[in-house]
């Protein structure tokens, strides 16, 4: 029977974080649409054993992830498996807002806007992680295009309300989410809106 | 008895190796490098070595250092990780290199960007056009090669983000599927010039994405030379607003740092 465990919304810019345990599954809900989850993942005994971008595209040869893609540390171990994606496709490689490249992307005034690696920062430090455990992170339902000439860019999304994306926990891990707060781009179509985490137990 | 059964043998047998010269090598100091290609002052180099495949090596190079990779018998597959030496926890971030600079390729005037918006170095030639900043190091070889070049920086494995892979390539296709486009061939180089002081650390070993089984890949030749910075007139300042801006808050650093 499956069990719900948790069920919160995170409000729009807000950070969240949860440990899943084995065989536990975690659903995120798009309720506005196109809101860009930013989301990293660590082996809840070890988190030096971490997602990694770079092995999980490796491992299934293609950007982008949907149903079946398992989301891998460095050394290849299974993190996550996505068994669910009702949206299709999401980012691996646009990697996190932070005040700093924002200052790159759109100019100085920026610099003090929220961004994503504020928002890590500060959930990952309740518990014990640091910059230092910051890496390339996924983007649940960010569009990320890249064309044959290498052009890559953040366009509109294709995600809509409603949209759900489950995650299956193959280890006991430890979730780390920014509902991404940027508004110069389309990631979330210029609007941060919540997002709904549901972790359920019990062969969901 | 062996000649090394004693103190003085075992001396005699260990100070007989002096000066065995093999392919993979450093040349101590940089300068007495025996070969050095067109254009390049020995007087000038500060790292010059050859690193077998399946080898690591690492360095702490000044800002304004022109570090030429060469892929001398054409599978080389140099796997690229940089730090702000000053302050190792500022370090490459892949991410925002291919996302500030919209472009998923490595090549010429391309920035090499860290997590605080600077400029850690700049790709200034590029010869081969095959490269990799998506797949990472192979997760076996690289990490553990990684992991060694690392600790003696004093650096832990949770210091390495995704790396950069030169020479090895791959192409992503519409659907997001990659496509391994491998090497461009022998003798091709890559020069990267330091806007910052940098750990460099270099792993060769096969690209992720090699089909060939037996983890093929050949010596890869690393050498470092005096030379400046960029300038706000360079072209890798000026190549888009993304790494002008870049390269601002570069200069920035370094002026209130005391370091420009």
């Amino acid at each position: 029977m499956t069990t719900i465990i948790s069920d919160t919304e995170v409000a729009a810019r807000a950070p969240y974080s949860t440990v899943l345990r084995e065989g536990e599954t975690l659903a995120i809900i798009d309720l506005g649409g196109n809101q860009a989850v930013d989301f990293l993942c660590y082996d809840a005994a070890d988190t030096a054993k971490r997602y990694s971008a770079a092995a999980t595209i490796a491992a299934q040869r293609n950007i982008f992830l949907t149903t079946g893609s398992v989301l891998r540390t460095g050394e290849g171990a299974p993190l996550l498996t996505v068994v669910e994606d009702t949206c299709g496709r999401h980012d691996t490689i646009g990697g996190a807002c932070s005040k700093e490249s924002n200052s790159l992307r759109y100019g100085q005034h920026t610099r003090y806007q929220h961004a994503c690696v504020e928002n890590f920062l500060t959930e990952g430090a309740k518990w014990g992680l640091g910059k230092r455990d910051l890496v390339s992170n996924v983007n649940w339902y960010m569009n990320v295009p890249v064309e044959q000439d290498g052009t890559l860019g953040i366009v509109d999304g294709i995600s809509a309300p409603g949209l759900e994306v489950k995650l299956r926990a193959e280890t006991d891990v430890l979730v780390l989410v920014s509902n991404c707060p940027q508004i110069n781009n389309p990631c979330n179509g210029f609007d941060p809106t919540p997002v709904r985490m549901i972790v359920t137990g019990g062969g969901a | 008895m062996s000649t090394t059964s004693t103190t003085y043998g075992a001396r005699d047998h260990a100070r007989a190796q002096a000066g065995t010269v093999t392919e993979a090598m450093p040349a101590i100091p940089a300068s007495t490098w025996p070969d050095p290609p067109p254009g390049i002052d020995p007087a000038k180099l500060t790292w010059a070595e050859t690193v077998a495949g399946g080898g690591y090596t690492h360095k702490v190079l000044a800002r304004g250092t022109e570090l030429r990779l060469t892929d001398v018998e054409g599978d080389a597959c140099a796997h690229v990780l940089l730090y702000n030496a000053d302050q190792p926890w500022e370090r490459l971030n892949v991410a925002d290199t291919v996302k500030v600079q919209w472009n998923a390729y490595l090549g010429e005037a391309i920035a090499l960007l860290s997590d605080q918006a600077r400029v850690l170095a700049t790709v200034v030639t590029d010869e081969s056009g095959n490269h990799d900043a998506l797949c990472g190091t192979s997760t076996v070889d690289g990490l553990r090669l990684f992991t060694l070049a690392a600790a003696k920086h004093g650096l832990t494995p949770r210091d390495l983000p995704p790396s950069l892979s030169f020479f090895q390539g791959v192409h992503v296709e519409t659907d997001g599927g990659l496509t391994f486009t491998g090497s461009a061939g022998p003798g091709k180089s890559v020069v990267l010039r330091t806007e910052l002081p940098v750990i460099v650390l270099i792993a060769n070993v096969a690209h992720p994405l090699d089909p060939r089984p037996d983890h093929t890949v050949t010596p890869l030749r690393v050498l470092a030379q005096r030379s400046a910075p960029s300038t706000p007139d360079s072209p890798e300042w000026t190549a888009s607003p993304e790494a002008q801006r870049a390269f601002e808050n570069t200069a920035d650093y370094l002026t209130a740092r005391g370091l420009a």
